[in-house]
């Protein structure tokens, strides 16, 4: 049995190495000092970090991506709150399909998305390419917002909402002075995780670029065909640490039982 | 609750997406249908009698179930030994999982364009050991690709898995031991049914993401088209965009008949009914 479970271990240690390998190594070469992208790099330098700061057009990209989801995610809680607090709360003829209909985006092909909403909220409704990222994106973080606060909601005890509601405050109130500060918790981390899914977006981001319009992610694909600098690698690296930060958020909030969990 | 409440509620957000995204989706598929006023299957039909068509749905649907596969070999022994773990030891594991799922695809495929390509690690290593002459030239074609999706897709279904390993109850194992099986036949008989719920979901999760997926072919495919990479060129440099909307079509068919199918075949299996 011992031997087994060594077996066992090496074999996730190789699993392990190809997750995290790739990440490793693209992190190393971020530092190359040359023009070419290698490994292992053949110096150490921050050149490339620099870089990145000189192309005006990571810049400008990451404050569209940073605005896109910021915004993306208010509308996303106005639409999304009300709707997972109704779908947890009461009981009603067509909740199924209310609910699959919530959590629908999660399933449907996000190139196709991408395509259907350049095809008809740009071209048909004529609406600007802003407002296509600012739709596509509220689409895509709406049942992770709906799915967090209703899993939040399923854990508040409802009898305080009662109680505050046979006390005599409004529907209303209670709402706001009872029930949003008791999931607090589960909205930070819905924002956090509708932030993430967001801010990676590519396949709806690709069909939503104009002249200086175009997101971090899609800039850096366009990057990538034309230079193979560690520019890239560099980039990279940053959003490694804001992801690991954001991850440690989200474990602290609610859990690693919110991963595993399907 | 009343009911006027209710609507004030639901109906914001179910406009919303009803306008955006219902909608708009309802209008492509109904639009294959109608390619000059009349009704007729005419695009499907070219669709699927013309070879290069053909061969790029095959290729994206091999390139899937390849995924599939190496994620669920790769995957189910790493989630067994984590979930047998300490939970110190188990919760670095698993954070380690989380982290490559949460970093953008974009970084994650980049990173294997610096280890595939021509001049990369792999060809490095290959050639200076002198294991090959010439560089192997795996970037831009489809083994690239399911590397990637493996990448991507592999953290999602180990994460499952160990999600689903937690909760058998080791008692049973023991029972079955107790009862006279091997270690081996209790895995066999008690471990692995209890998991084919799990596996499905895995599966179904790891099968329409990769048949789906766009960022990972568009960096290490190259110009091997998969279907998802095909309907971008269609839709935007091509500007085909019935030829598009039958391949959105396509895509949502397979990706909800795979769906459905799957949690059929999962429900079937489930010893507990």
């Amino acid at each position: 049995m011992q031997e087994k479970n060594k077996i066992l271990a090496l074999f996730t240690l190789f699993v392990f190495t190809f997750l995290l390998g790739p990440l490793v190594i693209i992190s190393v070469t971020s530092f190359e000092p040359g023009n070419v992208l290698k490994f292992p790099p053949e110096g150490f330098s921050f050149k490339w970090y620099l870089n990145i700061f000189e192309v005006q057009m990571f810049l400008e990209t990451f404050k569209i991506s940073i605005l896109v989801s910021l915004a993306g995610n208010l509308l996303a809680l106005v639409l999304g709150i009300p709707a997972a607090y109704a779908l947890s709360r009461a009981d009603f003829r067509g909740k199924e399909i209310v609910n699959a209909v919530f959590l629908s985006p999660i399933l449907i092909p996000g190139i196709v998305l991408g395509f259907t909403l350049l095809k008809y909220i740009i071209v048909t409704y004529q609406l600007p390419i802003y407002a296509g990222l600012f739709i596509g994106h509220t689409i895509i973080m709406l049942p992770f917002v709906i799915r967090v606060i209703s899993s939040s909601l399923s854990n508040f005890d409802f009898s305080i909402e009662e109680a505050a509601l046979s006390l005599g405050a409004g529907r209303l109130e209670t709402f706001f002075k009872v029930v949003l500060p008791n999931i607090k918790t589960g909205i930070i981390a819905a924002v956090i995780i509708a932030f993430l899914e967001s801010f990676n977006n590519v396949d709806i981001s690709v069909f939503m670029t104009g002249p200086g319009i175009s997101t971090l992610p899609i800039q850096m694909l366009t990057y990538v065909q034309y230079y193979f600098d560690p520019t890239i690698a560099s980039i990279s690296v940053l959003l490694m640490i804001l992801t690991a930060i954001l991850m440690f958020l989200i474990e602290r909030l609610l859990g690693l039982s919110y991963f595993t969990k399907r | 609750m009343k009911k006027r409440t209710l609507y004030l509620l639901i109906l914001p957000g179910l406009l919303f997406l009803t306008i955006f995204m219902i909608i708009p989706i309802a209008l492509t598929i109904g639009s294959t249908f109608v390619p000059e006023g009349g009704f007729s299957f005419q695009g499907y039909l070219q669709f699927f009698t013309d070879d290069y068509f053909r061969s790029i749905l095959f290729t994206t649907l091999q390139v899937s179930l390849v995924t599939t596969v190496a994620c669920i070999i790769l995957g189910f022994p790493a989630a067994y030994y984590i979930s047998k773990l300490g939970p110190r030891k188990k919760v670095i594991l698993l954070l380690l999982t989380i982290f490559p799922l949460l970093t953008s695809p974009v970084v994650r495929s980049f990173s294997w364009m610096v280890i595939l390509g021509k001049n990369g690690l792999l060809n490095n290593i290959l050639l200076s050991i002198g294991l090959r002459q010439e560089p192997l030239e795996i970037l831009y074609s489809p083994t690239a690709v399911m590397i990637g999706l493996i990448h991507l897709f592999l953290p999602l279904i180990i994460i499952t898995l160990v999600g689903v390993l937690e909760n058998i109850d080791h008692d049973l194992l023991r029972a079955a031991e107790s009862l006279g099986a091997s270690k081996v036949e209790a895995f066999r008989k008690v471990v692995l049914p209890l998991c084919v719920p799990g596996l499905m979901i895995g599966s179904i999760l790891v099968f329409v993401g990769s048949f789906t997926a766009y960022t990972t072919p568009a960096l290490l495919g190259g110009k091997q088209r998969v279907i998802s990479t095909f309907l971008y060129q269609n839709a935007i440099t091509l500007n085909d965009w019935y030829l598009a909307s039958i391949i959105a079509t396509i895509m949502i068919v397979v990706t909800f008949a795979i769906i459905t199918l799957m949690n059929k075949a999962a429900k079937k299996l489930n010893p507990k009914g």
